[in-house]
C-alpha cells in the first residue's frame, strides 16, 4: 500500500482538481483523504454518499465555575492569550481565545477552572462516485487545525485501505508550511507538487519543498498552467532538476478545468479534452514511480 | 447601506483584513493592487499576515526599511537546581517538555509559550528564552508602508508570528494609516488571529463552487467574530452566478468585479500590478477603493 500526498504550498494551483482527477482513475484501487480540512472541497467533484460519520475532540479550552469563583484575577494575569475577560464583572473565556494551555487551572486557588474536551468537527467515511472510499472532514468554524483532525483522517484512511486491501491512499494535504500540511505529510510515501508557473507559486513550491525534504519524502510535481509563463516554467524545471524532483508534467491554461467544476465534475470525465489524456499518463506515471 | 456598517461610525480607526476561505483566490492581487492604488492619496501600510506563504511582497519592488528576526519564548532548563519533580511534564498540555531518565527534553516546535512549566517549577529550572521562529521585512513602496513575516521553514505555529507582526504595525504606524491585512486563507486559528482585530473584512472569492463553498465557510467564520464585511469577485465571467445569488440572499455587498482575463493571469505571473495595464481591472479597483473610503469617512 502506497500512500501518496498532493500538496501545493500556495492555493488555487489546482491541487483539489488533481487530486479528485486521480481518484476517478485510480476508482477501487484507492482510498480518498481530503486533508485540506479548512476549505475542503472535493467532496463538490466526487459526490461523496456518507456511510459513517463521527464527532472529532481535540485539546481542552478553559471554563470558569462562577459560583466557585472568588474574583481574585490570577488567572487573567498569567494568561499569556489574552483569553481571559472581566469587564462585565464576571472572569470569563473566551473560547477563540484559549489556547487550551491548562495554566489558569492549575493556578486558581479555588479550583474554580475546568478545562474542556472541545468538539472541533466531525470526520466522515463515504462512498465516491468513483467508487472508492473518501475519508473526509469538517472543521467547525474558527476551531483549532491543530492537525490533529488531519491525523485522523490519515488514520481513518489507511485503516480503510489496510481492511479492503487497497493499493493506494490518496491524499489531498492543505496548503501552507504549517501544522496542518506537517500532519499531511507523516507517513507519506510519495509527495506531488502541484503548481504554477508565476513568482508567488514558485517560491511557495520552494518552501513547502524544504519542508518535504525534511521528512526525506521523494517527490515530483506537475506544473499547471504551464503556458502561462514559460520563463518562470524554466526556472520551475530547473528548481526540480537541481532537487531531484520528478517533473511529472506540464499542463496548459485552461478554463475547462473551471467549466468541469461547475458541472460537480473532475476533468477527466471529459474524454474528449486532451488534458484527460495528460493526466491519465501521469497516473500511470506515477503507479510506475511508487513501485520502485 | 447595511446596519453592520452603521456601526463602524462610531470607530476611529480603520483596519481592513483581505480574506478568503479557499486559497488562490485573488487575495494578494486585491490587497497589493488596492494598497498601492490608495496610497496615491492618502497614508497606507499594507501587512502581509499570510506569513506561512507570504506573496504579496514579490508585487511591490520598495526600499527596504527594517529588517527583525521575530522570537517566541520557550522554556531553557537548567539542571543545577532542578528535583525532577516531573511538574513541567505534567502541566504541559502539548507534549512539549518530557524528563526522561535524568533529564527534562524540550521540544521547541510543539511549545506554545504559556509559560506554565516555566513559572510553575518549584525550582525556577525553566526559564524562558527567546528562539527564532521568522523574519520581519519592512518596505517603503514610494507612498506605501509594507511590513510583512515570513514563518521560518519547520515552525509549525503562525499565531505567534502573527501577533508580533500586528503589534509591530500598530507600534510603528499611527491612526491615521489605513492599514490592509493580507490574511492567510483557511478558517482556522491563523484566519482569526489574522482578522480578530480588523474593523472590516474584503472577502475575495471566485464565482466557481469551490469558490462559493469555501467564501460561506469564511462568511460563517466572519460572523462569529461579529464584524462587518463585503465581497470582492476575482475572475469574474468564469463559472457561474452561484455566488452572486448567495451574497443577494444573505445581504453581503459585492464591492467589485475583476474580470476574468488571461492577461491579467500573465501579469500576475511575472510579479506585477495589474491596475496600471489593464483599465477594466482598473474601474472595478476604483469601485473598491470608493468602498474603502467611504468606510473611511464614515468612520
Amino acid at each position: 500500500m502506497k500512500e501518496i500526498v498532493i500538496i501545493s504550498g500556495k492555493g488555487g494551483t489546482g491541487k483539489t482538481s488533481l487530486t479528485a482527477s486521480f481518484a476517478m482513475l485510480a476508482g477501487q484501487t484507492a482510498v480518498i483523504a481530503d486533508c485540506d480540512v479548512d476549505a475542503a472541497d472535493m467532496h463538490l467533484l466526487l459526490k461523496p454518499e456518507r456511510i459513517f460519520e463521527e464527532d472529532f475532540y481535540s485539546g481542552v479550552a478553559a471554563v470558569i465555575d462562577q459560583d466557585k469563583c472568588i474574583q481574585c484575577g490570577k488567572c487573567q494575569e498569567i494568561c499569556r492569550f489574552n483569553a481571559i475577560d472581566n469587564s462585565t464583572g464576571q472572569y470569563l473565556v473566551s473560547n477563540l481565545n484559549c489556547e487550551g494551555c491548562g495554566y489558569c487551572g492549575h493556578i486558581c486557588p479555588v479550583g474554580a477552572i475546568e478545562m474542556i474536551e472541545q468538539n472541533v468537527g466531525k470526520c466522515y467515511i463515504s462512498k465516491t462516485k468513483a467508487d472508492n472510499k473518501m475519508v473526509h472532514a469538517g472543521l467547525k468554524i474558527g476551531a483549532d487545525n491543530s492537525g490533529k483532525l488531519v491525523a485522523k483522517v490519515k488514520h481513518e484512511a489507511k485503516a480503510s485501505a489496510e481492511k479492503d486491501g487497497k493499493e493506494y491512499i490518496i491524499v489531498d494535504g492543505s496548503p501552507g508550511i504549517g501544522c496542518p500540511v506537517v500532519s499531511s505529510l507523516s507517513g507519506a510515501d510519495f509527495v506531488v507538487f502541484v503548481t504554477e508557473p508565476t513568482v508567488s507559486g514558485i517560491h511557495d513550491l520552494e518552501r513547502v519543498y524544504q519542508l518535504v525534504k525534511k521528512f526525506q519524502i521523494p517527490s515530483g510535481c506537475i506544473i499547471n498552467k504551464a503556458d502561462l509563463n514559460e520563463k518562470v516554467s524554466k526556472d520551475i524545471e530547473k528548481f526540480l532538476a537541481d532537487n531531484e524532483i520528478i517533473h511529472l508534467t506540464n499542463l496548459p491554461y485552461d478554463e475547462s478545468f473551471t467549466t468541469a467544476m461547475t458541472k460537480g465534475q473532475t476533468i477527466v470525465e471529459d474524454k474528449t479534452s486532451p488534458i484527460t489524456a495528460s493526466i491519465e499518463q501521469c497516473w500511470q506515471d506515477l503507479k510506475i514511480i511508487l513501485e520502485k | 447601506m447595511t446596519t453592520s456598517i452603521v456601526c463602524l461610525i462610531e470607530r476611529l480607526k480603520m483596519k481592513i483584513a483581505i480574506a478568503s476561505g479557499k486559497g488562490g483566490t485573488g487575495k494578494t492581487t486585491v490587497a497589493t493592487n488596492l494598497a498601492k492604488y490608495l496610497s496615491e492619496n492618502r497614508k497606507v501600510v499594507l501587512v502581509d499576515l499570510d506569513v506561512e506563504e507570504p506573496n504579496s511582497g514579490l508585487f511591490l519592488n520598495g526600499s527596504l526599511m527594517n529588517q527583525k528576526e521575530m522570537f517566541k519564548k520557550i522554556p531553557n532548563w537548567e539542571s543545577e537546581n532542578c528535583t525532577l519533580c516531573g511538574k513541567c511534564q505534567s502541566v504541559c498540555n502539548f507534549n512539549a517538555i518530557m524528563k526522561l531518565g535524568e533529564n527534562i527534553m524540550v521540544f521547541p516546535e510543539l511549545c506554545h509559550s504559556c509559560y506554565a512549566c516555566s513559572e510553575l517549577c518549584p525550582t525556577q529550572s525553566l526559564p524562558m528564552i527567546p528562539m527564532k521562529m521568522g523574519m520581519l521585512t519592512e518596505y517603503k513602496v514610494e507612498q506605501l508602508g509594507f511590513v510583512g513575516s515570513k514563518l521560518d521553514i519547520g515552525q509549525e505555529q503562525a499565531v505567534p508570528l502573527i501577533a508580533q507582526t500586528l503589534d509591530y504595525v500598530d507600534e510603528m504606524y499611527s491612526d491615521d494609516y489605513l492599514k490592509l491585512y493580507d490574511a492567510p486563507p483557511g478558517t482556522s486559528c491563523p484566519v482569526i488571529e489574522a482578522t480578530k482585530d480588523a474593523d472590516f473584512i474584503f472577502l475575495v472569492t471566485e464565482p466557481t463552487p469551490f469558490g462559493l463553498h469555501d467564501m460561506k465557510l469564511a462568511v460563517e467564520t466572519m460572523r462569529e467574530l461579529k464584524k462587518p464585511m463585503a465581497v470582492i469577485i476575482n475572475r469574474y465571467g468564469i463559472g457561474d452566478a452561484e455566488v452572486e445569488a448567495y451574497c443577494k440572499v444573505e445581504g453581503i455587498d459585492i464591492i467589485a468585479n475583476f474580470p476574468n482575463q488571461r492577461y491579467i493571469a500573465e501579469l500576475y505571473s511575472q510579479g506585477k500590478l495589474i491596475y496600471p495595464h489593464v483599465p477594466e481591472f482598473k474601474a472595478e479597483l476604483l469601485k473598491a477603493a470608493d468602498y474603502c473610503k467611504h468606510l473611511v469617512k464614515e468612520n
